[in-house]
Order: C-alpha cells, then sequence, then structure tokens
C-alpha cells in the first residue's frame, strides 16, 4: 500500500515543531504514535465533524433509550403482562398484552426452532463441503440475497405460497376451499427465513476459525468427515451457533412486517381446533400490538404502545446482552 | 484365513464410512440448494402474480398521471367479473418516494457512518469508545416499530408545531395538507435507524486495516486525520460497499416506519416548493403493500400489490448484484478481498 505522496505533506513542513492542536487523546491510553505535523483546515474540519459524528450517536442512543425507559416506566402496570388485549373504546377497558407478549415468544421459538438446524446444515455444507464450488458460491449468494429481501416481500410471498390448497393444512381452511394462509406456524416458517442468514453466517465464521489441523487429528483417529463434524467440529462451533440463533431471535422479535401480513389481525391468539391448533391459529406480537396501538393503527392508544414497546425493548436489548455474553465466554482456544 | 477376513471387514467398514460419508454431503447439499430454489420460486411465484398490472399498464406502470392512491381505490373497487377488473395505474409517486427517502438517508448516512467509525476507531477516549460499541449494536438490534412509534408521538408533532407555519400550509393546500408526517421525519428516521449498521461494519473493517500501514502513513509525515481517510479509508472500501449495500436493503425494505411517519399518502413531493417540499408526505413501495394487507384477498389489488413486490425483488437483487461487483473491482488492491 502506497500513501499518495501530494497527501502526505499538505500543511507545514512536518518537523520537530510541536502541532498547536494536537488531537485530544484519551486519559490512560498510551498514544503509539504522536503524528507532530501540520492540520490544515480541511483535516481540522473533518476532525471536528468526525468528533461531531461520534457525540450526536451517543446523544441520539442515550435519547433513544431515556426516552423509552422514561414512557415504558410510566405507563407499564403489572397487570399488562398478565391480561389479554380486548376490543373497547375505553382505554381503560382495553386490557394489556398477555396474547401479543405470547405471539412474539411463540413465533420466536417457531422461526429458530427452523432456522438453527438448517442454517448450521448450510454452512457446514459451505464450509466442509462445498463442492461443487460453483453450486456452493450460487448458495452463498443465494444467503446474502435472502438477507437482502425486505421482510415485506418475504411476507406476502410466503401468504402466496401458504395460500395454495395443498398448504390448508397449516393454516385455516374457510367453507368453499378458500384456504387463509394465515397462521403462527406460516409466519413462523417466514420468520425463519430472516433469521436463517444471521445463523449462516455466524456459524460459518465458528468453523473458519477451526484450524485445518483440528480436522486432520479426527481424520487421523479414523473418524469419517459426518462423525468430525457431529463430534468435533460442531462442538467447538457452539457458541458461534449460539451468537447465530441470538441475533436470529432479535431479528424475529423485531419484525413487524411479516406479522401484520402472516399472523391475521385478531389482537387475540385465537387457535383453530384440532391437533396443533395453536401452531394453525392466528395472534398476533409485540410488534404488531405497538403497531396497532400507534397513532397510525386502528387502536389508538399511545401509552399501551409505549408500555408494549419497552417491553419488546427490553427483550432486545436481553438478547443483545447474551450475544455479548456468548462472545466473552472462553472460546476454544486452538494454537 | 483369518487375516484376509479381517482386512475385509476393514474395507467393508471403510466402504460403509465413505458411504455415509457420501449421503451426508448430499443430503447437506440438497439442503443448501433448497436456498436457490426458493429464490427462483419467489422470483417466478410473485412475478406470475403481478403480470397482469404489468401488462395491462405497459410501460405507463412507471410514469405518472393522476392520483396514484385514486387508482387504487378503483382497482380495490374493481367489479367482480374478471373480464372488468380495473388495472390502471400509474406508479411513479410510489417509486419517486421510495427512491427519494431511501438515496437521501442513505447518503446522509454514509457519510455519518463513516465519519462516527473514523472517531470510534482512532479518536474516541477509551473510555467513551467502550460504551460507544454496545449502543451501536443495541441501536442496530432495535426493532423498526420502536423508532416509528417515536417518530409519530415525537418528531412528527414536533415538526407540526415548529417547522409548519398557517402560511406554510396554506402556500400548498390546494394540492396536499401538512400535518407533520413527512419525508423530513421519514429520513430522519431511516438515517438514525441504518446508520448504526453502517457504523458496525466500517468499525470493524477499520479494526482489521493493518497497523504497519497507518504507521507508515504516520512515518511518511501525515497527521492521523490524514492517515485515516487516505490509506484506512481507502483500504476498506470493499467493506463500505458491503455497508452501503446492507443498509439500502434495509431501507428499501423498511415499510412499518415510514408508513407511520411519513404521511402514507401516494404524493410525489416537489422540490420546487423549497423547505416546504421536506415537509411534504409521500409513500413508498413497501409501506403500501403493509397499509394494504387487508385487500390482498382482491385478485386485482392483490395483483397491483404483488407488482410492488416484484419492483422491490428486483431492486433488491440488482443491489446485490452491484455489490458483489463494487466489491470484486476492489478486491484486487485492497483489505478484505474476498
Amino acid at each position: 500500500m502506497s500513501v499518495d505522496v501530494r497527501t502526505a505533506a499538505p500543511g507545514p513542513r512536518p518537523g520537530p515543531k510541536r502541532d498547536s492542536r494536537p488531537p485530544s487523546r484519551g486519559h490512560g491510553s498510551p498514544a503509539p504514535i504522536r503524528h507532530e505535523t501540520g492540520w490544515s483546515i480541511g483535516d481540522r474540519i473533518g476532525l471536528v465533524a468526525a468528533w461531531c459524528c461520534g457525540i450526536s450517536l451517543c446523544v441520539v442512543a442515550a435519547a433513544i433509550v431515556l426516552f423509552m425507559a422514561a414512557k415504558g416506566l410510566q405507563f407499564l402496570h403489572l397487570d399488562m403482562l398478565t391480561s389479554s388485549p380486548q376490543a373497547s373504546l375505553d382505554q381503560s377497558q382495553t386490557g394489556g398484552f398477555l396474547d401479543p407478549l405470547e405471539g412474539t415468544l411463540l413465533l420466536t421459538i417457531i422461526g429458530i426452532v427452523i432456522a438453527v438446524p438448517v442454517g448450521v446444515a448450510i454452512a457446514v455444507w459451505l464450509t466442509e463441503y462445498g463442492r461443487p464450488s460453483g453450486l456452493a458460491r450460487l448458495v452463498e449468494s443465494g444467503v446474502e440475497i435472502v438477507a437482502g429481501t425486505p421482510s415485506i416481500v418475504l411476507a406476502i410471498f410466503g401468504l402466496l405460497v401458504f395460500q395454495q390448497s395443498f398448504m390448508g393444512f397449516l393454516s385455516f381452511t374457510a367453507e368453499g376451499g378458500a384456504v387463509f394462509g394465515r397462521s403462527f406456524i406460516v409466519a413462523g416458517i417466514m420468520m425463519a427465513l430472516i433469521a436463517l442468514p444471521l445463523v449462516i453466517g455466524s456459524t460459518r465464521e465458528a468453523l473458519n476459525t477451526i484450524p485445518r489441523h483440528v480436522r486432520e487429528a479426527s481424520y487421523a483417529l479414523g473418524k469419517d468427515k459426518a462423525s468430525t463434524i457431529r463430534r468435533v467440529l460442531l462442538p467447538s462451533a457452539r457458541s458461534g451457533i449460539a451468537t447465530g440463533a441470538t441475533l436470529g431471535m432479535g431479528r424475529i422479535c423485531g419484525d413487524t412486517a411479516i406479522v401484520v401480513i402472516l399472523l391475521g389481525a385478531s389482537m387475540q391468539t385465537t387457535p383453530e381446533s384440532g391437533p396443533f391448533g395453536l401452531l394453525r391459529g392466528t395472534g398476533s406480537t409485540l410488534t404488531s400490538y405497538v403497531y396497532n396501538n400507534s397513532p397510525a393503527g386502528e387502536g389508538n392508544a399511545p401509552e399501551k404502545a409505549y408500555a408494549a414497546a419497552f417491553v419488546l425493548l427490553i427483550i432486545v436489548i436481553l438478547l443483545n446482552f447474551v450475544v455479548g455474553l456468548i462472545g466473552k465466554r472462553n472460546k476454544p482456544q486452538w494454537n | 484365513m483369518e487375516a484376509a477376513s479381517l482386512s475385509e471387514v476393514d474395507a467393508q467398514a471403510s466402504l460403509d464410512i465413505d458411504r455415509t460419508d457420501r449421503r451426508v454431503e448430499l443430503l447437506l447439499g440438497a439442503l443448501a440448494s433448497t436456498i436457490l430454489l426458493l429464490i427462483v420460486g419467489m422470483i417466478v411465484f410473485v412475478f406470475l402474480k403481478a403480470l397482469p398490472s404489468f401488462t395491462h399498464n405497459g410501460l405507463a406502470w412507471f410514469g405518472w398521471g393522476g392520483s396514484v392512491d385514486e387508482q387504487l381505490m378503483n382497482i380495490f373497487n374493481s367489479p367482480a367479473d374478471p373480464s372488468d377488473y380495473v388495472y390502471h395505474l400509474r406508479a411513479f409517486p410510489l417509486l419517486y418516494a421510495t427512491a427519494l427517502i431511501t438515496g437521501v438517508s442513505v447518503v446522509i448516512s454514509i457519510v455519518f457512518s463513516a465519519l462516527s467509525g473514523i472517531f470510534i476507531v482512532e479518536f474516541a477516549p477509551n473510555r467513551l469508545r467502550r460504551t460507544i460499541e454496545p449502543v451501536v449494536k443495541l441501536l442496530a438490534a432495535v426493532p423498526s416499530v420502536i423508532y416509528g412509534l417515536i417518530g409519530i408521538l415525537v418528531v412528527v408533532p414536533w415538526v407540526a408545531d415548529h417547522l409548519i407555519s398557517e402560511g406554510r400550509k396554506e402556500s400548498v393546500a390546494y394540492v396536499i395538507q401538512l400535518d407533520g408526517t413527512s419525508i423530513l421525519v421519514g429520513i430522519f428516521i431511516l438515517t438514525i435507524m441504518i446508520c448504526p449498521i453502517m457504523i458496525a461494519i466500517i468499525v470493524d473493517a477499520l479494526r482489521a486495516v493493518p497497523e504497519k500501514w497507518v504507521e507508515g502513513a504516520a512515518a511518511l509525515g501525515v497527521n492521523r486525520w490524514r492517515a485515516m481517510r487516505t490509506v484506512s479509508l481507502r483500504a476498506i472500501r470493499p467493506a463500505i460497499v458491503a455497508a452501503l449495500v446492507l443498509a439500502t436493503a434495509r431501507a428499501l425494505g423498511e415499510a412499518i416506519m415510514l408508513s407511520m411517519v411519513a404521511g402514507s399518502v401516494g404524493f410525489s413531493p416537489n422540490p420546487l416548493d423549497g423547505f416546504t417540499f421536506l415537509l411534504e408526505p409521500a409513500r413508498p413501495l413497501a409501506s403500501t403493500i403493509v397499509d394494504n394487507a387487508e385487500g390482498l384477498s382482491v385478485a386485482p389489488f392483490g395483483q397491483t400489490m404483488y407488482a410492488f413486490a416484484a419492483i422491490l425483488l428486483i431492486s433488491s437483487f440488482f443491489l446485490s448484484f452491484a455489490g458483489w461487483a463494487a466489491r470484486k473491482s476492489f478486491s484486487r488492491y485492497t483489505l478484505g478481498a474476498r
């Protein structure tokens, strides 16, 4: 990498002269390099701009979290967590958000239960087999495309697929054979798709950090590839898989478009009859509850929306915290 | 005799191992290939469903003329007879809103994120850096509906009270009503939403720039800012492209938040209105689909919605492809080569 000579010495000549305005270093951070060179006007503007951006980032983040915390603590009552939403004009009678909370939980579980095995399998195939390489590269870009597809598009694509009559067993079939195409399991399957790229990504990363000699040692002991993967590689990649799963759960919790389109419009959880009625039934999640109770939705109860959003934010923060925890935990050390 | 049978057993065992191994490979490969099947299925299904809307309007689908909301209403109220279905649509206001809101917020975000990334990696005091990084990760994970809620309950009323005067309202009253929900708020919140995604990627990439490169620049006599700008920032161009692609995809697909704060009116904000331009409402494609989720079962209306989805799908495809091409062209002489 060569440095453009023209840009190398724009200001005053570099020399022993101390700069009148050295960039400030944090306390306690030893400055490894002290650049005692000139700072042109442009450089100063750039430095100030970088500081401004950094500071405003902190301010915005603090504002959002503190604001949501203040509003949430103000409006959240414990009985909201234990009562179902009711349709009523009187705000004191509209109940809490027990059903949406259960919905979020159920949907996250369905989504992650589907996404983790599939994602791990794809990641293993990509890193350990990957033959033919053309197909592997195609799958790789396919995963990237799925990651880039808007969830609203996935949602209405899901509706299209699950409204086919042979998919009727996954949701509710009306008189006359029209398939409703909306249910927990349907929404969960599409949710798995948005979690999938995250699971694949972090599993691959984990598998890639396992050095070659570990695999070779396993082969030398007479293990074949499949059992090497099962007994050696996957256990070592556990924390990577867990990170991916947690990130995926965060994504699923936060997605609204799929819920609005694929989970039906009812606020209460309404199971269908028959086995797995709950999975085939409709309901709501915290995200759709917040959307519905915001001024943009039908409910228009900002206080309820704030309270539910606060709970949702806590869930997301907890998941984020778990990701950090997994990252910090001792990973297998290879040398 | 005994030895021979033993080696036979061994051979048989290793054959079995080979066979299970082969089976596992095929199984996993087949599973991985379903991703491709899914994508092909998505394109075929969505486009087949969208076809009537495109064929009835031809290229004029992308043009302008008349009120798009009225046209959507007419489509929704089509007669029940399939031969009388109404498809007339000029979708320009929605396309324009999508491009405008996405484009402006991505441009603002990339500048902001690059500067913030440099700040975090190079200039931030240690203590600040330790708090700011988890905060960025958290911001990236906050659900869009929460951003939307804050937008509609805090930012929109503020804009309505402080930026929209009576005179301003009257100046455009003949075409549109200003109530605070506007592209300004949409762009503002969207920028806040996509910045953390970009910053996270840029910070990771800046960290990976070999220290020697920056030190080399320093040895040539450049200051810290210039070393960051001319060496590090150039070295991470593939990462910047990746960040751009990811953030643009997120912005394109953002439906809920924008439908909450950007007004949900099929209107093309007019740049000739000066500052009022920013206070006019609009509605991008993704929000249009969410807003009309209940109408999907009306055949011609549903087909129109799938046409919007098809446009979004194609855009995100091109985005992935453009990102791949850009990274490829950079990868020869930069860091993070793929």
